[in-house]
């Protein structure tokens, strides 16, 4: 017997614990989610594309021969030639169109994911609070919300361009002020939802203070609409921000986004079609991928699945 | 007394993702004319899934096999197309929830009528004239009111009541009534209790009542059976199993059930809980929260056998059932 | 732990008193919103050790009276007095202070339990926030211990709540009201959504950890047998009014509201000789629209023993002492017939 040493009492509490830390662990909801999503193969191929997309247009460029700003005198305007090494063609500068529109979609990449991701963060906060508060708080925080959405956008960037100038950066803010409000409306509307759920109610029964339920229960319980949305508006951003270069508040020469390029296209597609139908054909894929997978997402978190 | 519905080796089966559930096995019943028949279980029984199959109710995935004479004719198998034949006149089913099963967007005399017009071939003006008089036969005052009034105006019980009228439109031979008081108040309940007391004697109709109220059936029906894991365990007249069971999952209903009557008396429950229809035990699927099990049990599913001509059950177990010993 | 009072008089461990609560319903953009009045003049108390059970129908206020003695909701009018203080008064930060004492236990089992925290989580939370000074190994020991004490096996620590059933789910509501060892819990149908069998064992479970943590509970329920089975006095509630209140055999033995009769004639009983030959001492018509109340006495539309007086006057709520009645011919009527 151990019992002198009293090691067997702590051999026994030293394994009840391990019996409890080694505790198996349970399917979470996002686990089963995640299940869900594999077996719809058009989400996960769309998954599979985007993520090439993603590592050819950051890493294709090095394997290239032309650089996007480089100019080939003696090819102008010239459709695709593999001997010289244009790929997709040349534009009317005489660049590379391939590798022009790897950092087209580079650029296009960025500005959305940045501007998703600031909406996001923005977006979450100030529905959540807007609609766990209610009353006067909701009301004038939504009120803002109102108030920024009637404003003309273009007259509000334009505003942004004459105060801090033409930069990449004022694109990522331009396009995240105008994101985060629908982020902000689609949140709010789920938590005045989910702060009738009664887990809510037994969080503040168990005496939880506001704030704490707010990122505790409820902003964990916000991921899935979140999540769809976001990947449902990075469509819309590369959108907008293709409108904004286009408008000649983005992206500078020679720097180049998919939407600048599908705008330069469009106008010489009748004698440079490649010029329209390369950049076109890679937004329209990407677009349609994020689209099947934001359906997929949607359909996964679907709790009537269950 | 004829028998108006026989049902015979009936099985439902749901398709998963991987793998086949059965939630009913070999139910057998016969219900005749104008009695009450119980139908008795928890969740996971199969009793509703039993008889949505013989309606022809069940869900994309799931499939029926078995027969359900109604007259001459199997009910299992037959197209919707056939179904509508029987389905709303001759045998009907209501439902838990009214105010699902009411269209928000008709008028009640409108939801009335189009069941007679489509079965009986009335005319409009009769029909109405008819959902009138069914609706103060099913005790609704001012039924003018009410007829002409949307769902969502009428109370619970008074929904539910409608929901009845509409299933008697047809004097139909059969009503399979699935938890219909389970939503309501007990005041309410009690009324409609009533209504279904006299069903017989006012319509002819027969009545299947599915319920885990005991004290529901024990106010109504005359036959009453039993289900556990899909399958039947124990069926009989209602004051035999009431005041003899023989199921030890009959006696451990009964004992789980508080009564108004007596009270402080700890609850005898069932322990464990019920089982997955996935994963059935062996044997027989009560026997792991059985306290009359033996070797058996454990091995081989009993049969449901005839007791003294009185009734079946199916447990191996032929002592005494005493109470305080189900836990 | 608190020792079982032995023998009476027990304390009063809550005092409701004119408790009174009012929701606006609005009409229309431009008529004046009116207001249902869910709970009107709650007045009782509820000794320490004991188990108040709370009965009535749909419309009758018993959930959100059960709400608005914890805090959860607002009372309009009226004191709710906690270990001599009035809560009712108490700004909500002050209030959450309080919440160790005071717990609740919800009906439907699966959504009082957030789906993105496991077991081990939801039953820590009360602590997390109410006991800051524990250490997450000693939160840890705590929860440990009571889902031991609820029957729930401690390796389902690190599951999510929709593994479970019906029946697992609710003790792990009940492990979480009971982890911050609460004098007072309301039960708020907490059986209503199980099956038969399940609901006997959570029942059980029940009695026992009341005797075994010495705790008050308010029962409500609008199942009368399951209430008379676990209460020692039981309030009948119609329409946000108390009917009657008296102990479980009194009220069974002898009722004296016309309501309270009816309610007992209209519980199913799960005995076939005793249901034939029962009166059932049918109430006419629905429960009256809480919008739009009855006067007088809200009862007596469907009363079959109402006089002219009761459709002028409401009957006061009168305290016997071991029973109160709201009846205007409660001395009168001889409501023992039957049941």
């Amino acid at each position: 017997m151990a019992g002198i040493t009293h090691k067997d009492a702590v051999l026994s509490r030293y394994a009840d614990t391990l019996s409890v830390t080694s505790a198996p662990k349970g399917r979470s909801l996002t686990e089963d989610a995640l299940r869900r999503l594999m077996r719809n193969k058009a989400a996960v191929a769309s998954v599979v594309v985007v993520v090439l997309i993603v590592l050819i247009a950051f890493f294709g460029p090095w394997f290239l021969p032309w650089e996007y700003s480089k100019v080939d005198w003696s090819a102008i305007r010239k459709p695709p030639d593999f001997a010289k090494g244009h790929y997709f063609g040349t534009d009317a500068n005489g660049r590379d169109l391939l590798a022009r529109v790897l950092q087209g979609t580079q650029m296009s990449l960025i500005v959305a994911m940045v501007a998703t991701v600031v909406s996001v963060a923005i977006g979450i906060v100030y529905g959540a609070v807007a609609g766990f508060f209610g009353g006067k708080i909701d009301a004038i925080m939504m009120r803002f919300v109102d108030i920024m959405y009637a404003m003309p956008y273009v007259l509000f960037v334009i505003i942004l361009v004459v105060i801090f100038g033409r930069s990449p950066v004022l694109l990522f803010v331009g396009i995240g002020c105008l994101e985060w409000l629908t982020m902000a409306r689609i949140v709010r509307g789920q938590t005045l939802s989910l702060k009738q759920r009664e887990f809510v109610e037994a969080a503040h029964a168990g005496g939880s203070s506001p704030m704490v339920i707010i990122m505790r229960h409820i902003v964990p319980n916000l991921t899935g609409p979140v999540v769809i949305y976001a990947t449902l508006t990075v469509p819309e951003i590369i959108i907008t921000e293709s409108f904004l270069s286009y408008l000649g508040l983005g992206v500078q020469e020679p720097a180049t986004s998919l939407g600048t390029l599908i705008s330069a296209g469009a106008g010489v597609a009748e004698a440079q079609p490649w010029l329209l139908i390369f950049p076109a054909a890679v937004l329209v894929v990407m677009l349609l991928c994020l689209t099947y997978i934001g359906d997929g997402l949607r359909d996964a978190l679907d709790p009537k699945d269950r | 007394m004829a028998d108006v519905l026989v049902v015979d080796d009936l099985d439902v089966t749901f398709s998963l993702h991987q793998s086949e559930v059965k939630a009913v096995s070999d139910l057998d019943f016969t219900l005749a004319e104008g009695e009450t028949l119980a139908v008795v279980g928890e969740s996971g029984s199969g009793k509703s899934q039993a008889f949505l199959a013989v309606l022809g109710l069940l869900a994309r995935n799931g499939r029926a096999t078995g027969r359900a004479m109604l007259g001459d004719k199997n009910l299992i198998g037959l197209s919707p197309g056939e179904l509508d034949l029987y389905r709303g006149r001759d045998i009907t089913m209501i439902f838990q929830d009214p105010m699902t099963s009411l269209n928000p967007t008709l008028k009640v005399k409108t939801q009335l009528s189009e069941v007679l017009v489509r079965h009986q071939g009335y005319t409009p003006e009769q029909a109405i004239r008819a959902s009138i008089e069914m609706l103060e036969r099913v005790g609704i005052p001012e039924p003018v009111k009410r007829a002409n009034a949307y769902p969502h105006e009428l109370s619970g019980g008074m929904r539910q009541r409608v929901m009845i009228a509409m299933a008697l439109l047809c004097k139909p031979k059969v009503l399979i009534a699935d938890e219909p008081t389970t939503a309501l108040d007990v005041t309410v309940q009690a009324q409609m209790l009533e209504l279904f007391k006299n069903l017989s004697n006012e319509f002819g109709t027969a009545l299947v009542l599915i319920t885990h109220d005991l004290g529901v059936v024990a106010g109504v029906a005359d036959r009453m059976m039993v289900m556990y894991g899909g399958r039947c365990v124990e069926k009989g007249p209602t004051d035999t199993l009431f005041y003899d069971p023989r199921h030890p999952y009959t006696l451990g209903l009964l004992h789980s059930t508080p009564h108004v009557a007596k009270r402080g008396q700890r609850l005898d429950p069932i322990q464990g809980l019920p089982p997955s229809l996935e994963h059935l035990p062996q044997g027989c699927a009560f026997h792991p929260r059985c306290a009359f099990r033996f070797e058996r049990c454990f091995a081989e599913r009993p049969p449901l056998l005839p007791v003294e001509d009185v009734r079946e059950k199916a447990c191996w177990y032929q002592g005494e059932l005493a109470y305080g010993e189900v836990a | 732990m608190l020792d079982k009072p032995v023998k009476a008089p027990a304390e009063d461990l809550i005092q409701v008193e004119n408790l009174s609560k009012y929701f606006s319903i609005s009409a229309g953009l431009f008529a004046r919103p009116f207001q249902l009045k869910a709970l009107q003049d709650i007045t009782f108390t509820v000794k320490r050790g004991e188990t108040l059970g709370i009965v009535g129908e749909s419309g009758c206020g018993k959930s959100t009276l059960g709400r608005c003695i914890l805090q959860l909701l607002s009372p309009d009018q009226g004191r709710v007095m906690w270990l001599g203080q009035d809560i009712a008064a108490l700004p909500a930060e002050e209030m959450r202070k309080r919440r160790k004492d005071l717990q609740i236990i919800f009906q439907d089992p699966l959504a009082s339990l957030n789906p993105r925290m496991t077991v081990g989580e939801i039953i820590a939370d009360p602590l997390r926030s109410l006991m800051p000074e524990l250490k997450a190994r000693e939160r840890r020991d705590r929860v440990i211990r009571i889902m031991e004490a609820v029957g729930l096996l401690p390796e389902m620590i690190n599951r999510y709540p929709h593994e479970f059933s019906g029946g697992q789910a609710q003790r792990i509501g009940i492990a979480r009201a009971l982890i911050t060892e609460p004098k007072l819990i309301v039960c708020d149908e907490p059986v209503s959504a199980l099956d038969v069998s399940i609901q006997a064992q959570i029942l059980n479970l029940l009695a026992d950890l009341k005797d075994q943590f010495g705790l008050t509970l308010i029962f409500i329920s609008h199942n009368l047998s399951v209430v008379r089975h676990v209460s020692d006095r039981i309030m009948v509630l119609y329409l946000g009014r108390i009917v009657e209140l008296a102990s479980g055999d009194d009220l069974y033995d002898e009722p004296r509201h016309p309501y309270t009769r009816a309610l007992l004639s209209a519980v199913p009983i799960p005995d076939p000789k005793r249901a034939r030959q029962r009166t059932i001492d049918g109430l006419v018509g629905e429960i009256p629209s809480p919008i739009n109340p009855p006067s007088g006495c809200t009862f007596r539309t469907r009363c079959r023993y109402a006089l002219p007086i009761c459709a002028q006057q409401r009957p006061p709520l009168e305290n016997t002492g071991v029973r109160m009645v709201a009846c205007h011919r409660w001395q009168e009527l001889d409501l023992k017939a039957g049941a």
